[in-house]
């Protein structure tokens, strides 16, 4: 069980990274969701089964899928190719790097004083437990969820409505 | 007999059942339908053309595996390893009969419904990295219709889950020994059912492959051996959905104690699966527009009715 929580954080962290320094979008995208892919692995070993199988149903099922949806419908070409690479100069990684360096020091430091995640005390979640939690401490954050949920599909019916006109083809008058 | 050897025996046994099953519906499906149509079907290789998928299968293999120049080499590879690979997936939670599957999860119809989401992708990258203006058609009428359809496949399956108090699937077929889910569940299974056949997006559903319209839409550009993994994973995704409407609605293992509880699995399965092929037979290929319209205005309201009728029922 050790070796494959490893192993998937490892890939987790590798496929992020690949991620982010790929030029082009929608094979980094594809990393995104291997990415994603292995972090529900991680949770899965943990013992949350139920947001495992969230993970992978909602980002690498829905979200991920709109994502590519919408980058394939863009059709980035060569040319925008070209301009990430020119975006992702070795100078600009400087600084970034030593952020991510400070923050890695600071979790392996943290990680050395409580000698790592306690491998004996995984519990299993069950999917029944995550619902109650839900609807019963968390009750407050899964309303306002839901209050933004629906602002958002009205936002998005207000947007997407439009008068609709059937005229047929033989009926239209001919622009002159 | 150890309990590791037992499992790499199941996992061993659904492999080969699967890829058995796979050429063998194949020819069952162009006999059926030749049948219903009127007309003979293969007939030539072997007794009554059992062999036609072997001589498929041949050609296939043997024909040169094309990849174009201008597509995106390795998500092209890609892709149709994703559709195999989410197809035998889903089917690692499916109870054959009691204490018979692969892994018995806890969040067994969870671990469906997230295959069947990961099968999209399948479509996407396919018609994606083909780089063909009518791959790239099919390949976002497929994602559409696919991530539209999942909506309430998920919704309708909860009716049955509320009723088992699981979302294990073994416990939901243990829950159905008074009656079958079928019968109480009656909207939940129809909207599951459609929603179901729009995921594989099979025949009458085909939109993203129309090949009327869009000469074969996101696998237009494959062959050889890549275009056969595309066609053997839709027919085991069809057993797939056999399999697990089975096992939600229709009492999976359960039923009369004269034949093993592995028979009636296997009966059940067979029987739904001549029904999606006589859906294929029968019914046209809706409109683009109007299979979106369906799902959102009909289907959806119907499976959110069905949720909250069953709550009620439940709470009563």
């Amino acid at each position: 069980m050790e070796v494959a929580f490893y192993l998937s954080a490892l890939i987790a962290v590798a496929a992020t990274v690949l991620a982010i320094t790929r030029y082009h979008a929608v094979h980094a995208l594809l990393f995104l969701i291997v990415s994603l892919l292995a972090l529900a692995v991680v949770f899965f070993i943990m013992g949350a089964h139920f947001a495992a199988a969230l993970e992978v149903i909602i980002y690498a099922g829905a979200i991920m899928v709109l994502f590519i949806f919408a980058i394939m419908m863009l059709n980035l070409g060569k040319a925008t190719i070209e301009w990430e690479r020119q975006l992702l100069r070795p100078r600009v990684w400087v600084l970034p790097a030593l952020l991510t360096l400070v923050l890695a020091a600071e979790l392996i430091y943290l990680l050395a004083i409580r000698g790592g995640p306690e491998s004996s005390g995984i519990e299993l979640v069950r999917p029944a437990r995550v619902g109650a939690e839900l609807f019963g401490f968390y009750i407050l954050g899964v309303e306002m969820a839901a209050f933004l949920l629906m602002a958002g599909l009205v936002g998005a019916y207000h947007i997407g409505r439009r008068e609709k006109k059937v005229i047929h083809r033989y009926l239209k008058k001919e622009e002159v | 007999m150890s309990e590791t050897l037992r499992l790499w025996l199941i996992v061993v046994g659904v492999i080969a059942l699967l890829l058995t099953i796979a050429p063998g519906l194949i020819w069952l499906e162009r006999r059926l339908l030749g049948w219903w149509q009127d007309r003979k079907g293969p007939n030539r290789v072997g007794p009554f053309g059992i062999f036609q998928p072997l001589a498929d299968a041949i050609k296939l293999i043997f024909k040169e595996d094309w990849i174009p120049p201008f597509a995106d080499k390795p998500v092209f590879i890609l892709a149709p390893a994703v559709v195999v690979f989410t197809a035998f997936m889903s089917y690692a939670i499916i109870p054959l009969a009691p204490g018979i599957v692969v892994a018995d999860l806890n969040i067994g119809v969870l671990f469906f419904l997230a295959m069947s989401s990961l099968g999209v992708y399948a479509i996407v990258l396919g018609g994606w990295s083909s780089n063909n203006k009518y791959s790239l058609l099919g390949a976002m009428r497929g994602a559409a219709q696919m991530i539209t359809y999942e909506v309430f496949m998920g919704i309708s399956l909860l009716g049955v889950v509320m009723m088992a108090g699981s979302f294990n699937l073994s416990e939901i077929v243990l829950a159905q020994q008074g009656m079958w889910n079928v019968v109480p569940q009656f909207v939940g299974f129809v909207v599951f059912f459609i929603a179901g056949v729009a995921e594989l997006h099979r025949l009458p559903f085909d939109i993203p492959e129309a090949e009327s319209e869009l000469i074969a839409g996101y696998h237009s550009e494959y062959s050889g051996m890549k275009f056969g993994m595309f066609f053997v994973g839709e027919y085991i995704g069809v057993t797939m959905l056999a399999g697990f409407t089975t096992t939600m609605f229709f009492g999976g293992w359960l039923g009369p104690s004269f034949l093993p509880g592995i028979a009636w699995f296997l009966l059940k399965t067979f029987a739904i699966i001549v029904f999606i092929i006589l859906l294929r037979g029968s019914l046209p290929r809706p409109r683009y527009d109007q299979l979106m319209g369906y799902g959102w205005k009909i289907l959806l309201p119907l499976s959110l009715i069905n949720l909250m009728v069953t709550g009620y029922f439940l709470l009563r």
